[in-house]
């Protein structure tokens, strides 16, 4: 809570007060949101996909500064594992498998969220030892083939063997089950009925909240620092001792465990996966949640990836009535206004507020009389 | 205490295109000395400091650190083997306050893993605990504690290169290298410098020094080689380099008028 509200630093009191309303708020969300609609809560499930996305996107472009165009391939990683791993779709076209695996596979999302991240991990490293060397456009322009090549792998693997069933993609995903609790059905907590979508909004927002501590933790640590230290001066980095080489792989892989597990929530969310789903213009979206957000500032990420979730579900409550209200017609598309909304909300963040919305709070201290803030009254 | 010299580097030759840079470099520093390294503009002074703290590989030579070979291949291993080194032009991490710029320099002597700042394990708490206790103990130091919280960027001059120096000592050296820390400043601020650099040694860590105000040199070390062209051309203490006429030619010129030539390339 520190990190969110720094003037509450040296109270222990209004810290724990904060968490539990958060909490409270976080609890209580969906309820509010079907007054208005149920598609509202399934797009608070997505935001907090989406904050988890952002959040490890974050390690790798605002801790160590290694700016990654082809995020979304660590998404992909992870719904694809979990999709092979618990559906039809292996057993159906391997018979052996099959002959094995009798009543098909069936994983626990106690294997698949280690597993996920773990993959999504290794992919991390993949991408990350030969980019090493590259730094800005490069980097950005070799990543963003990364990102492509796993999409266009995805598409193309149903032949010779079919893996991924190609642009059908892979159906029949079972939802999540915790405890013998299939999220998929209403559950009765307290005499209260949930519906599935809520059990699925409970879940991702708790993993949303887990990536947060994680990303927290992993900034203030000697880690967090290497990275930073990376960010501003490779080569004296080096010359510290920093071995530069394996703290960037860290930060692939540990960026990429986020989006392995988020792939992994998201495919037994959907209960249907295909390469369509992670597209470069994905990758992009992400990579907007975080700079619109704040780089590097974790408040930031969360409230640029909730604010760039929510405004697809936004624009389609509004867009159509506002529209027949001023035109009496349908001038501009929902779906084309988001696009143009996304454009401008960019441009105008990068002309007035190019740290992002909530960026980081001055890091440190300014000493006074110094060129760069000189009106400075703020010391001390 | 052994005999055998804190660093032994010889025959150190790189070349950069057409450029000799360094021919046949080699020197040995004993323990607890302060070394000068000095030569003309271009003499290849902060090459051979690229070379021996691993930042630019050499086409040849023989690396020694406390009797034991080390590769100068990867400056991160140079950092752990024990040398640590400033920077002619200061870089410290500008963004990050000093006692963080300070923190950065215990990582090579700490261990906590990514897991245990996930976790928040006991031994890394203490660890961090720890790195942060060290890190404001050399603040204090080397004399800007005062500033602790405050952005690298914004110290003043004379401080950015005290706190480069802190950084240095964080990495635990044997051998602490320190590329022209005296430059841009004023008398005053050379009169403290030289008081931390004498204290640095009284308290163990030899240094090597490349400095162009040879009255600091002169007063401070207790032997100098002196570099021109890539070439040593004279080692011994501050009296004897002072009175080699091979010294005297290189930074005056001499009889020979071929130097706007040699400088040309």
């Amino acid at each position: 809570m520190r990190l969110f509200f720094p003037q509450w630093r040296h109270s222990k009191a209004a810290a724990i007060v904060a968490t539990f309303v958060v909490g409270a708020c976080l609890v209580l969300l969906p309820f509010v949101a079907s007054e208005i609609g149920n598609a509202w809560v399934r797009a608070l499930a997505f935001a907090a996909l989406y904050v988890m996305l952002a959040l490890g996107l974050n390690i790798v472009v605002g801790f160590a500064g290694l700016l990654d165009l082809g995020y979304i391939a660590f998404y992909a990683v992870g719904a694809y594992m979990y999709a092979l791993l618990a559906s039809p779709h292996l057993t159906n076209n391997f018979p052996a498998l099959a002959a094995a695996f009798p009543d098909g596979f069936h994983s626990s999302i106690w294997l698949v969220i280690p597993l996920g991240a773990a993959l999504a991990a290794f992919f991390g490293v993949v991408l990350g030892a030969p980019v090493l060397k590259l730094r800005g456009d490069y980097l950005a322009i070799v990543t963003l083939g990364f990102g492509e090549i796993i999409r266009i792998f995805l598409l193309n693997l149903n032949q010779p063997v079919n893996l991924t069933n190609g642009p059908q993609g892979i159906t029949l995903i079972d939802p999540v089950s915790i405890l013998g609790v299939s999220l998929a059905r209403p559950a009765n907590f307290f005499g209260i009925s949930l519906p599935s979508v809520y059990l699925y909004y409970y879940l991702f927002v708790l993993l949303a909240v887990v990536s947060v501590v994680i990303s927290i933790r992993l900034q203030e640590s000697r880690l967090g620092r290497a990275w930073m230290a990376i960010r501003e001066d490779e080569v004296a980095a080096k010359a510290m001792g920093i071995n530069t080489r394996n703290v960037k792989l860290l930060a692939f892989a540990l960026g990429a465990t986020f989006g392995g597990v988020a792939g992994a929530m998201f495919s037994a969310f959907q209960g249907f996966i295909s390469p369509e789903s992670f597209t470069l213009h994905e990758s992009i979206i992400v990579l907007a949640m975080v700079v619109l957000g704040g780089i590097g500032h974790i408040p930031g990420v969360i409230l640029g990836a909730v604010m760039l979730a929510m405004l697809p579900e936004f624009l389609r409550a509004t867009a159509v009535p506002v529209q027949r209200a001023l035109f009496g017609e349908v001038v501009v598309d929902a779906e084309v206004l988001r696009m143009m909304l996304y454009g401008l909300a960019m441009v105008l963040v990068m002309l007035y507020r190019p740290k992002g919305l909530w960026p980081a709070p001055e890091h440190g201290k300014q000493r006074p009389g110094t060129a760069e803030n000189a009106p400075s009254a703020s010391i001390v | 205490m052994s005999t055998t010299p804190l660093l032994r580097v010889a025959g150190v030759n790189k070349r950069f295109g057409g450029l000799q840079a360094l021919s046949d470099v080699g020197i040995e520093i004993e323990r607890g000395q302060i070394y000068g390294l000095i030569g003309p503009n271009g003499a290849g002074k902060t090459t051979f400091f690229n070379v021996i703290t691993g930042l630019y590989s050499p086409d040849s030579g023989s690396f020694e650190l406390d009797g034991k070979p080390y590769s100068p291949s990867e400056p991160h291993r140079v950092a752990a083997a024990g040398i640590a080194r400033t920077f002619q032009n200061i870089r410290l991490f500008p963004e990050m306050t000093a006692l963080e710029n300070v923190m950065v320099g215990r990582h090579v002597r700490t261990h906590s893993t990514a897991l245990g700042a996930v976790l928040r394990t006991r031994a890394t708490r203490r660890e961090e605990e720890a790195i942060r206790q060290r890190a404001a103990d050399l603040l204090a130091y080397v004399g800007v504690a005062k500033y602790a919280d405050f952005q690298a960027r914004t110290l003043a001059y004379g401080d950015q290169r005290r706190l480069e120096i802190a950084r240095a000592l964080a990495t635990d050296p044997k051998l602490l290298a320190l590329d022209e820390p005296a430059a841009g400043m004023n008398a005053t601020e050379k009169l403290a410098l030289r008081g931390l650099l004498e204290n640095i040694r009284k308290d163990g860590v030899t240094i090597l020094l490349i400095e162009h105000d040879v009255k600091l040199v002169m007063g401070l070390t207790d032997r100098v080689t002196v570099l021109d062209y890539g070439k040593v051309i004279a080692a011994g203490s501050p009296y004897e380099v002072q009175r080699d006429p091979a010294v005297i030619e290189a930074y005056l010129g001499g009889a020979h008028q071929n130097v706007a030539t040699k400088d040309a390339a």
